[in-house]
């Protein structure tokens, strides 16, 4: 396949995953500023969201340190000068499927141009910060088709792979931070008082992770920080879980190795080792804050040497 | 060579003058007649938002956040029968094998000059010749693999040729999917009536690709060459790349080592046989057109003329379908298979001559006046319709080369019933079907028909205005 193509798909399952990914993380923030709180401010928990996702400088330098709800809500939905707001990265999903629209299935080209021109088409006016919920709904389930129409039209192929490649290295680097998120709001929270945990923050994040029903299903333990961590960083049968994602990350891979790939497999596999045989007892010195931003920088990684071997990017050393 | 009277009202293709539906018609015109206004109205906004949805569109420079445009498609069909239509295939494919074995003579031999047909200033003080062509032998001979032809009808219906198009043509897509939309909208319509499928252009346009490969290749290898997303017809060249399974590069994505061109791909290089091009010969190769492209793809030029790759359409076919070469066209035919033409030239005046410049100038309200170079319909006067100042201004653009410019009769083209703003009306339209040369000549039954939109308007450009109608051939 063209190395050029190849990037477009990869891409295409990027900007997808980090839509829904984005969707999902304003979800949990979005449901908590409805909920009774008790210490942590508001405008706490939208920094720490903007600061995980690396987008703090870009917003500090138009908002400064204003972290009203709307404000941050409209920069991470629907901002156009924020290249990754929700808004651009589906016109950027769909950018990239036009790039390539000869080599996806004609139902994959259709489902992302709709998409993006039904979001064009409705923000500002269905689609606001006023109306978040109906907007995070619809992004969820745009991803849903979209997914959906991936599986049933398209090649498996090498295109197909290097989708999936994007798509996971995208999903464990957006959970991943998701969780950073809620463990820096956690730690935040903690005044040095013993105090009971909050199990509410927690369990919106399972649902936002469409993890809470497994959660129950599978885990006798109650919503707790560190068991919700294990959970999603350590199930291999939870779909958004962190090992799920770097197990199909390496299997994907494995799928267009090439006679350059060989390093970039094996740290696939290291990646995928130490979440197919971590527990929280194996997290190390930093604990799960350290562990996770090991996983992204890892992910990082990965994503520069793939597009080093397969992809035709040149890479500053 | 003056011109056939021009008749007050243009023929119709669906009614005779007083008013008949012609054979080819009956059927359709039954039902239309039927079909209330309101649902016409909604069978085209369907068919805008399904266009809009599958992303048919042509995109606009400088516009951003995709908004690509629409084509407007007229819900309409433009209508042949099996009968008009051989009669039209024969006199293409006869024009189609003089064009390329004209372009093969003046690359090598040059009999038709020596024969005085056409004078050598013509073909090299012609910025459209080639002289990195001169002596190369390409595969089969042929230089035009792809031709769309432009054809209208005028006076009581008769056939004429507008403009041959010999570089890269375009709109074939919109042919492919003009038809693809009637059939979803009006399944009905095609129980009623037997149309010549058209569905099998991109299976044709592989297997001639693959029939003009380099000579010893077994399963060539075949791209098609787009300059971009950015580019206006970028649709079209995704599209047949995809229904020919074959891959769609740009510039950047190939290179020439060892004098054998290759493709970037995720499994390293791999050999590249027949390249497809949408991008002009300015810019195929840095190294021999203009420098300045980044489009093309440096060496390819010495990849090709060592016949390691095949270019289609070839290098320098523009020398044939310049509009100042256009009137002799006819001569061509004679000349090189000693027929006469099976299809007629519009009477054409060449300005560079002293008496077609005087006459001209003499009857610029009657006129059309195109520049040699022109394309889209820009550059144009129409004299019956412009006014004076502007008949005054081109009076002197001529004046001051008139080398650049061809003047011809303002043709009546035929109207077809078009679904506009106020109903069911006649709008004027043309026709391009496309012919495809390799071991053989095919053409698919049809081509583009193109609308323009506006009362009255002769111009049917996508760029100013025009649209575009399934056409179809009626078996018989």
């Amino acid at each position: 396949m063209l190395s050029r193509t190849a990037d477009h798909v990869y891409w295409l399952g990027r900007y997808a995953e980090r839509a829904e990914n984005l969707a999902r993380t304003l979800d949990v923030q979005y449901r908590l500023s409805l909920l009774p709180r008790k210490s942590t401010s508001e405008g706490v928990g939208w920094g720490l969201t903007l600061s995980t996702l690396s987008f703090a400088d870009a917003y500090g330098a138009r908002f400064g340190d204003n972290h009203e709800a709307h404000r941050v809500i409209d920069f991470l939905a629907f901002d156009r000068e924020n290249p990754s707001s929700i808004l651009n990265c589906l016109r950027a999903a769909r950018e990239n499927a036009r790039a390539v629209r000869g080599s996806i299935s004609s139902e994959m080209w259709e489902t992302f141009n709709a998409t993006w021109l039904e979001a064009r088409g409705n923000a500002p006016n269905r689609f606001s910060a006023r109306n978040v919920a109906e907007f995070i709904e619809w992004v969820k389930y745009r991803a849903h088709l979209a997914r959906g129409v991936v599986l049933g039209s398209m090649l498996r192929d090498e295109g197909y792979h290097f989708m999936q490649m994007g798509t996971f290295l995208e999903r464990a680097d957006g959970v991943a931070r998701l969780l950073r998120i809620r463990l820096a709001c956690e730690a935040a929270d903690n005044t040095g008082e013993p105090v009971t945990h909050d199990y509410l923050p927690w369990t919106v994040l399972l649902r936002a992770l469409s993890a809470y029903e497994i959660f129950r299903r599978v885990s006798r333990d109650r919503v707790t920080p560190m068991h919700v961590v294990e959970f999603a960083a350590f199930r291999p049968d939870v779909p958004r879980s962190l090992l799920r994602s770097a197990d199909l990350v390496f299997d994907n891979l494995a799928a267009v190795a090439n006679t350059r790939s060989g390093e970039t497999q094996r740290r696939a596999g290291v990646l995928h080792a130490m979440l197919r045989f971590g527990t929280l007892d194996t997290l190390g010195a930093g604990g799960a804050e350290a562990f996770l931003q090991d996983v992204i920088t890892r992910v990082g990684d990965l994503n520069d040497r793939i597009g080093r071997d397969f992809l035709g990017h040149v890479v500053p050393t | 060579m003056e011109p056939a009277a021009t008749p007050v009202v243009p023929c119709d293709e669906m009614y005779t003058a007083d008013g008949q539906v012609r054979a080819p018609y009956s059927v359709y015109s039954d039902w239309l007649i039927r079909e209330p206004e309101e649902a016409l109205r909604q069978k085209r906004a369907e068919a805008d938002s399904l266009f809009h949805r599958v992303g048919i569109t042509f995109a606009v420079y400088g516009e951003q956040d995709g908004n690509e445009r629409l084509i407007p498609f007229d819900i309409v069909p433009r209508i042949l029968s099996a009968g008009e239509w051989r009669q039209l295939a024969a006199g293409l494919r006869q024009r189609v094998q003089a064009l390329n074995a004209f372009i093969a003579d003046i690359y090598h031999g040059q009999d038709i000059l020596r024969a005085g047909v056409l004078s050598p200033e013509q073909i090299f003080c012609n910025n459209q010749y080639r002289p990195e062509m001169q002596g190369l032998d390409v595969p089969g001979g042929i230089y035009a693999h792809i031709a769309g032809i432009d054809v209208v009808r005028a006076g009581q219906g008769e056939f004429y040729v507008l403009e041959d198009n010999l570089r890269v043509p375009s709109g074939v897509s919109y042919m492919l999917e003009d038809r693809k939309m009637m059939m979803r909208l009006f399944p009905e319509l095609f129980a009623l009536n037997r149309v010549a499928p058209v569905e099998h252009y991109p299976d044709r346009l592989l297997e001639n690709l693959a029939s003009v490969a380099p000579t010893g290749v077994a399963a060539p290898v075949v791209v098609v060459l787009t300059p971009g997303a950015h580019n206006s017809a970028y649709f079209e060249h995704a599209f047949l790349a995809q229904q020919m399974g074959v891959e769609l590069v740009e510039g950047q994505d190939l290179f020439v080592r060892g004098g054998f061109v290759y493709m970037r791909t995720t499994q390293g290089p791999q050999r590249v046989d027949v390249i497809y091009r949408r991008i002009d010969d300015d810019f195929l190769d840095p190294l021999v057109f203009r420098s300045d492209s980044a489009l093309g793809v440096p060496g390819l030029m010495s990849a090709y003329r060592a016949g390691r790759v095949t270019i289609a359409n070839a290098i320098g076919t523009g020398i044939a379908d310049d509009k100042s070469i256009y009137p002799c066209v006819p001569d061509m035919v004679r000349f090189y298979l000693g027929e006469e033409p099976l299809l007629a030239n519009v009477p054409t005046r060449v300005l560079r001559k002293p008496d077609d410049l005087a006459y001209t100038l003499a009857h610029l309200d009657e006129l059309v006046v195109k520049e040699v170079h022109g394309a889209g319909g820009y550059g144009m006067l129409i004299g019956p319709t412009a006014s004076q100042a502007e008949r005054e201004d081109f009076r002197l653009r001529i004046l001051a080369a008139p080398e650049k410019y061809i003047a011809q009769p303002t043709l009546a083209l035929s109207t077809c019933p078009t679904f506009v703003e106020q109903g069911v009306a006649p709008r004027h339209i043309d026709l391009r079907p496309f012919v495809l040369s390799g071991k053989e000549i095919t053409i698919v039954p049809g081509g583009l028909t193109r609308v323009a939109l506006r009362a009255g308007s002769l111009v049917v450009n996508s760029s100013q205005g025009g649209g575009t109608k399934d056409t179809w051939v009626l078996e018989d």
